[in-house]
């Protein structure tokens, strides 16, 4: 369309949308990120948004943001710093401020800079002067008036008008990344397919914004990231949450089991609920039950009853599940438990994220509760791991707790779409009727598992329960018998180790500076890890997965570095865990619990002061 | 389900192996003899049985039965059973409870698998103590009631099973006496006829810490004037020589004799369990001494949907529309694009 003045060639960019929760930040971010990926992008995003869905307008409690980073490289994280703010109004500068780069685009929507929104946000007359963005290169437009005169012709009430001017902000954008606007045009038909007018509106407005866009191009450098060079297959966007649920799925299908969710609304896990709600098509049983342990109790009645059973949720629901994991640890039945954790104690910073259950998943229940722990690193391979904890708990007969979190939980990247046949197989312990009688807790020698024994099969009759139980099966108080079975649960959760992969470590498998990680901190350690060893430090990283067991490799990892660093967003959980398993090494900490993932540049920092600035050599 | 009574099974069929450890005298024991019976005398086979309970005396019952079982933990067999039935809605899943484990610690799950109607059996064990604890006050516990945790007694209003049942939008509530085994078989056999949640109240006497608390209208001497047992279609008649009933006078229950102030056995209500107005099931579920006699035998049973049976329909109706059915499938809708 228009000739651009001055086209700044990038290899990535970060871009942030930021408005009142109710000015439609959120989609205008996923819809950008769609268009972004379906060109060739690589893209990380991060959904940013405030608990109210309706926070006091103006203020900045109630500022939603969608941070999104597109490149034509790998992007392994959402990007600490943005080179393009769009604005809707004074809090959503304020609430930025510090995110912004040097130089970076702020777009803002001028009619909305009143005096008392100015006020609201927390300034005294001049936003960009106060907090010294002058020097950035600020783009003001009249968005609302521009909507209103845009729509003018269109018989619609003014609320419906103004609800479009988050459009008019995208198509600004897509004019400066010269994007098409077919896929969000298409969005919009679907969307609002009932309501035609409604639908004109907003298109009508998502036009006016790119034409906008040219009419000021002056005013205006356009950005040109390249296609990023991506593996051949077939692709789609993908969340965290969404991956998780499918994950889940194909191990089902994959073990030939119908998939049984019982859950409870709770915020960031609610998605996979969701998710699992609309497989009906695939025979996939939900249930939102009555509350947190209602949902765990119906998985484990539904494991019992022969399903692959799972119940989804965040820390506190996690807490309320705790008794009822251990009635799945004592009566040795398949149950994936996923905890989307979020910041805490109590609802603490519900759509926030942190890693602070860990020590909840480990430890937190009463008496020997062996449990094994698998956390997810990105939001595309919370669908590995969703596979991979439903296969340890069905094959293993065991609870398995997911850890994810908010920042896996929403946020999105483009996810080359495996084939099911490429996936690993998974046997099912079925109990079989023969001659001798059926004992419940009868053990595989090797692995200790016991066998699975579907109810509604004639001849396997049998009763488990919380109680402490013989190999029998029937209730046993005896100590001698407690102490085998305490030892002998322990120990099956320890033998899951031998099907585990190795630790894999990023970089040479010595050196200076080991940075260690687990989880959803992948991306950040992964990319400044890279940088630094540009940049000519020893530096390694290892990211764990497998939090219980641990790889079999752990220490003989541990043991080619200096120094070893564990970076963790809560006060030092890993470290501690580490610390028990493998105490002959030192750990440094690197924490972080503000409700927010790391930033590349905080942990390369972080690395140069421990390393004093020493170099290879 | 239907009962045909071929023998295919005996009541030593569905005896475990492990040994009843309930106190001597323990109201359980007649509850399990019941229980043993009426499953001997149904056309189901033995692996199709689910026993599942709470924690509590009563939920020791499932060791005994030699069926599946699953001793849950406290407070939560309602839930537990709704997993199991929604999974293989094949199965006939009995939950057997106290009125400490359903209705304190186990109350909002009991309320809810009541709501949602899906297809179990409920055995509610209600000797308004807790045993097992060594005898603490329960929310069934008479106002008043001396216990170790209500030295001075109680100062709560105790729930009715049947009110708080009914109340919960329940379409089956029966009641019974632990020991009046004949009775206890003919609502058992009903409950396990019934499609939805049945709920039998089982009025029991636990020997240990609050021995005789139903002996008003349970013992000998006082249960033909003190009970009145309730069939469908009859009439509501009682008392040792037959000659009282209950009628509806301004809005009200009222027990009344026959021969007296003109009354005549026409004048008496005749039982309609499948009413579906809860109205008058709940006023009778809710009937005590000393105005009323308590009420025993199948007081409400209105036939609805099942919650297995809706969610089984959905699914047909959704994979009628559908044309996802395996993971491959999946992935692959919706938006997708091709890296070449």
């Amino acid at each position: 369309m228009g000739k651009r003045s001055k086209v700044i060639e990038k290899d990535a960019v970060v871009i942030r949308f930021s408005g009142d929760s109710g000015d439609g930040m959120q989609l205008t971010g996923t819809l950008f990120s769609n268009t972004s990926a379906l060109f060739g992008h690589d893209i990380s995003t991060f959904p940013d948004y405030p608990a109210e869905i309706r926070a006091p307008q103006g203020t900045v409690g109630g500022v939603s943001g969608f941070q999104v980073h597109i490149g034509h490289k790998l992007i392994n994280t959402p990007g600490d710093f943005t080179d393009i703010l769009v604005a809707m109004n004074p809090a959503a500068i304020r609430a930025n401020v510090r995110w912004l780069k040097k130089g970076s685009t702020i777009i803002y929507d001028s009619d909305n800079f009143t005096e008392k929104s100015i006020q609201r946000a927390g300034y005294k007359a001049d936003p960009f002067a106060e907090d010294k963005l002058d020097s950035m290169n600020l783009i003001a437009a009249p968005i609302t008036t521009l909507v209103k005169e845009a729509l003018k012709d269109m018989d619609l009430d003014p609320k419906t008008v103004l609800r479009t001017k988050n459009m008019f902000a995208l198509g600004l954008i897509y004019w400066l990344f010269d994007s098409r606007l077919k896929y969000t045009e298409e969005f919009i038909e679907e969307k609002f397919g009932k309501k035609p007018l409604v639908a004109e509106a907003n298109n009508k407005v998502l036009r006016a914004g790119y034409y906008y866009g040219e009419t000021i191009e002056a005013l205006t450098p356009s950005y040109r990231v390249n296609r990023a060079p991506i593996k051949k297959g077939t692709y789609r966007n993908i969340n965290g949450n969404q991956a998780t649920a499918w994950g889940v799925l194909a191990a089902a299908e994959k073990a030939g089991l119908k998939l049984f969710i019982g859950s409870y609304p709770i915020t960031p896990a609610t998605g996979i609920l969701e998710e699992l709600a609309l497989r009906k098509d695939m025979g996939v049983k939900s249930l939102q039950a009555e509350d947190e342990i209602a949902g765990i109790c119906t998985s484990i009645g539904a494991s019992f009853a022969g399903r692959m059973a799972v119940t989804s949720t965040s820390g506190p629901g996690l807490a309320l599940k705790s008794e009822a994991l251990n009635l799945a640890v004592m009566t040795e039945l398949p149950l994936l438990v996923i905890d989307v954790q979020r910041g805490g104690p109590s609802t603490g910073l519900p759509t926030k994220t942190e890693q602070a259950d860990l020590w909840q998943a480990l430890y937190g229940r009463n008496g020997e509760s062996p449990i094994p722990v698998i956390a997810a690193s990105t939001p595309s391979d919370c669908f590995r791991f969703g596979f991979e904890a439903a296969k340890i708990a069905i094959e293993h007969m065991t609870p398995v707790i997911l850890l994810t979190d908010g920042y896996l939980a929403n946020g999105s990247e483009p996810w080359r779409i495996p084939s099911t046949k490429d996936l690993p197989s998974i046997t099912v312990p079925y109990a079989v009727r023969s001659d001798k009688e059926f004992l419940a807790y009868e053990r595989d020698p090797k692995t200790l598992v016991r066998k699975w024994a579907i109810p509604g099969t004639p001849g396997l009759e049998h009763r488990v329960g919380g109680l402490e139980k013989t190999i029998k099966g029937s209730v046993s108080y005896i100590p001698e018998n407690h102490e085998y079975m305490v030892k002998t649960r322990e120990e099956k959760v320890e033998r899951i180790v031998n099907e585990l992969p190795n630790l894999e470590v990023l970089g040479k498998k010595t050196g200076d500076l080991l940075v260690i990680g687990w989880g959803s901190t992948y991306g950040h350690i992964t990319s400044a890890v890279t940088e630094l060893q540009k940049e000519g430090y020893a530096v390694s990283a290892a990211i764990f997965n497998y939090i219980r067991p641990l790889p079999k490799n752990t220490a003989k990892v541990f043991a080619g570095f200096d120094k070893l660093l564990v970076c963790e967003l809560n006060t030092g959980q890993f470290a501690n865990y580490l610390r028990i398993k493998h105490q002959k090494y030192t750990y440094n900490q690197y924490n972080k619990v503000q409700g927010l993932p790391f930033t590349i540049t905080e942990i390369k920092d972080h690395c140069v002061k421990l390393l004093k600035g020493k170099k290879n050599g | 389900m239907a009962e045909t009574n071929n023998n295919k099974y005996a009541a030593k069929d569905f005896k475990s192996d492990q040994e009843v450890r309930w106190c001597p005298g323990c109201g359980d024991h007649a509850i399990l003899a019941a229980l043993q019976k009426t499953l001997a005398e149904l056309d189901i086979p033995k692996e199709k049985y689910v026993f599942v309970s709470g924690i509590g005396c009563s939920s020791r019952l499932p060791y005994y039965m030699n069926t599946y079982g699953f001793h849950g933990i406290h407070g939560r067999a309602a839930a537990i059973a709704t997993g199991i039935k929604i999974a293989n809605p094949d199965l006939m899943v009995w939950e057997m409870t106290g009125d400490g484990d359903a209705l304190a610690i186990g109350g909002n799950h009991y309320i809810h698998a009541i709501r949602r109607n899906i297809d179990i059996k409920i055995v509610l064990f209600n000797n308004e103590i807790y045993g097992l604890t060594k005898g603490q006050y329960s929310p069934t516990s008479k106002k008043g009631l001396i216990t170790k945790t209500s030295p001075y007694g109680t100062i709560e209003e105790p729930f009715k099973v049947g009110e708080l049942t009914i109340g919960a939008n329940g379409r089956f509530f029966a009641r019974t006496v632990d020991y009046n085994l004949q009775l206890s078989s003919e609502v058992y056999k009903e409950a396990a006829k019934f499609h939805g949640t049945a709920v039998v109240e089982v009025v029991q006497n636990c020997v240990i810490f609050n021995d005789g608390t139903h002996d008003a209208f349970t013992s000998k001497e006082n249960r033909d004037e003190n009970t009145i047992i309730l069939r469908h279609g009859e009439k509501m008649i009682f008392g040792k020589n037959r000659d009282k009933g209950i009628i509806l006078k301004d809005l009200k229950l009222k027990v009344v004799k026959i021969g007296e102030d003109g009354i005549t056995e026409k004048d008496i209500l005749t039982h309609d369990a499948h009413e579906p107005n809860p109205g008058i099931h709940y006023r009778l579920a809710g009937m005590s001494l000393p105005e009323y006699p308590v009420a025993l035998g199948v007081i409400r049973a209105i036939s609805t949907k099942t919650y297995d049976a809706a969610m089984m329909e959905q699914h047909e109706r959704v994979q009628a529309r559908s044309k996802i059915r395996t993971v491959d499938e999946l992935l692959k809708s919706g938006a997708t694009w091709e890296v070449k």
